[in-house]
């Protein structure tokens, strides 16, 4: 395998008195879609938290196109190139879409271009431009919340079940603008309960399970292999 | 227009209506309303609209609270009283103090924002409280300097006070060196709410405000929060002393009670409750309503007093003396219809 974009070694993080991660291992390729699967509760969340800084790393390392990050402050990862979409989506309410956007792109202003491909992947925030965030409905702050991370190339996009709790014709639109955004060369790491986006996007795939890590393959493999998904995760992907 | 107010419009009919009413009245108060009072009430309002903005700034805008905003609106006080005692009356001693009032203000915030913001915003408030209380404590004891709990009288330049004449009359009201104080108070005010609605509408403002709703979303973006939290605290601070700076210079004399208290401090809280956090104007509603009820509801409450006597019951509770109480239930009553205060309930309603 190339030399990957991000690569966490022996990576263990305690919350309070909880031993959440207990020695991952995982290998980020670049221009490529990373599964990050698993039950709820083994620690994805948990994961991306710990390589953005949110979460400090108590052992191991975390190491981002070689360079060493484990115990870089959140905003200077974020600078050397690492967007993050959270699962509470985390949008500022109070702000417009325009400013959300705006503050998202932190190297100076957003690229002509790069807005219209935002524009064309979510149309609404066309529209809403101009409006409080916090008015728009959940499918539409998903929408804001990717679209921030996509005002800026980034090295790393670490995105945490962009499509969970949304209508199914939402998802089909988040999931065309990962799919353009994969299609752009982008390497990104993305935590996903919905199997079919999951399917549809992943090239490699990793499960979690009691916060370590207990297989890593193709993601063809792992969805085409019903026993191994039972064995792995408790449950056929395609049933769920 | 728009690049006045920095594209903050008010986005509500009537409290465009409102605001231009009270920059109206606040601008042509000694004509409008002639008389020591009166024209010393507007002048407070002035004061007090920039020392509750830069507050806003703090809470409103960087959901920081800290009850040490009186501590830095008392040394931007302080400062200019010292200067114009020991260098003498002079717009250059009045200068010299606000700038030196605003620096030390800037340079007690960083300290105070480097040692507590860093960990946790709460720690940051209870902090300021000590450090004020100290302050305070500090201020009447140093009795040889401050003048204590007397306070400092102190003179300012002869073009600022009331036997400076520069003409007759205009409009019935005298051309004096009252008149111009005013006006320096007021343009002051004026030029230092303009600069914190630039300030709150710039990107740096923008940036603050996604620190209020959402810190860690906010680092992950790539915004050092502490950086952000102790610049708005110094800026806030900085104001805050220029707003006591006018206010020493209005007063021609700073004490303990004028500046320093907690009382004021909780003044201004009730002020940007009451007009609206997270919204400049609300400071100017805030300020002007809460000022007028502490000068005027005293006496409207004991001629509304007078109209009922006979009546039972109702002039005893309209009496003059229980204007604190009827201030309390019109702040339970406003915070009870305006959750968001006036300035967020007449945007929601437009």
């Amino acid at each position: 395998m190339p030399d990957p974009i991000l690569k966490l070694e022996g990576v263990y993080t305690n919350i309070a008195q909880y031993h959440i991660l207990q020695g991952v291992d995982l290998e980020v390729p670049r221009g490529a879609v990373t599964m990050l699967l698993g039950r709820n509760g083994v620690g994805k969340t948990t994961t991306l938290r710990t390589i953005i800084g949110h979460w400090r790393a108590h052992k191991g390392r975390i190491l981002l196109d070689g360079t060493d990050i484990t115990s870089m402050p959140t905003p200077a990862i974020a600078r050397a190139g690492v967007g993050f979409v959270p699962e509470d989506m985390g949008i500022f309410s109070d702000l417009t879409v325009e400013e959300n956007m705006v503050l998202a792109a932190v190297s100076g202003p957003i690229d002509s271009a790069r807005l219209d491909w935002i524009f064309a992947a979510f149309p609404p925030l066309k529209t809403f431009w101009k409006s409080e965030a916090g008015n728009l409905s959940g499918g539409q702050k998903q929408m804001l919340s990717i679209a921030r991370v996509m005002a800026e190339e980034r090295q790393l996009y670490l995105i945490d079940e962009p499509t969970k709790g949304l209508a199914p014709a939402i998802i089909s639109t988040m999931a065309k603008a990962l799919k353009d955004l994969k299609d752009q060369g982008a390497s990104i790491l993305l935590v996903e309960q919905n199997f079919a986006v999951a399917k549809a996007l992943g090239d490699s795939a990793n499960v979690m399970d009691d916060g370590r890590m207990i297989w890593s393959g193709e993601m063809q493999q792992l969805a085409t292999d019903a026993e191994l998904q039972e064995r792995l995760m408790g449950l056929s992907l395609e049933a769920h | 227009m728009q690049a006045v107010l920095s594209g903050d419009m008010p986005r509500s009919k009537i409290l465009a209506l409102i605001l231009a009413g009270i920059l109206i009245c606040l601008a042509l108060a000694p004509f409008l309303f002639p008389g020591v009072r009166t024209v010393d009430t507007a002048a407070r309002i002035c004061v007090f609209i920039v020392l509750v903005a830069s507050y806003d700034l703090l809470l409103g805008y960087g959901g920081i609270v800290s009850f040490a905003h009186t501590m830095f609106f008392g040394i931007g006080a302080y400062g200019v009283a010292l200067a114009s005692t020991h260098m003498g009356r002079g717009f250059d001693a009045i200068a010299v103090g606000a700038a030196a009032g605003a620096l030390v203000a800037a340079a007690l915030a960083l300290i105070i924002g480097l040692f507590s913001l860093r960990v946790r915003a709460i720690f940051f408030a209870m902090i300021t409280l000590a450090v004020a209380s100290a302050v305070a404590v500090l201020v009447s004891q140093l009795s040889g300097l401050t003048g204590g709990e007397d306070g400092l009288t102190f003179k300012t330049p002869r073009e600022l006070g009331p036997a400076f004449k520069f003409g007759d009359k205009l409009f019935g009201v005298k051309l004096n060196g009252k008149l111009l104080a005013y006006y320096f108070v007021f343009f002051g005010a004026l030029i230092l709410f303009l600069g914190l609605l630039r300030v709150v509408n710039s990107p740096f403002g923008r940036v603050l405000q996604a620190i209020r709703e959402n810190d860690f979303r906010a680092e992950a973006i790539g915004y050092r929060v502490v950086f952000y939290r102790v610049a708005a605290t110094c800026l806030s601070a900085a104001v805050a002393a220029l707003a006591g700076s006018l206010y020493a210079v209005w007063l021609r004399y700073v004490g303990p009670d004028t500046t320093l208290s907690m009382e004021i401090m909780i003044d201004i809280l009730l002020m940007v409750v009451i007009g609206g956090m997270g919204t400049m104007y609300g400071a100017v509603i805030g300020a002007t309503l809460f000022v007028l009820a502490q000068n005027y509801l005293q006496n409207l409450m004991g001629a509304a007093s007078g109209l009922v006597e006979g009546v039972p019951i109702l002039p005893e509770l309209l009496s003059a003396d229980r204007w604190l109480l009827w201030l309390g239930v019109l702040f339970i009553l406003s915070v009870y219809f305006f959750p968001t205060g006036v300035v967020g309930r007449l945007r929601q309603g437009n």
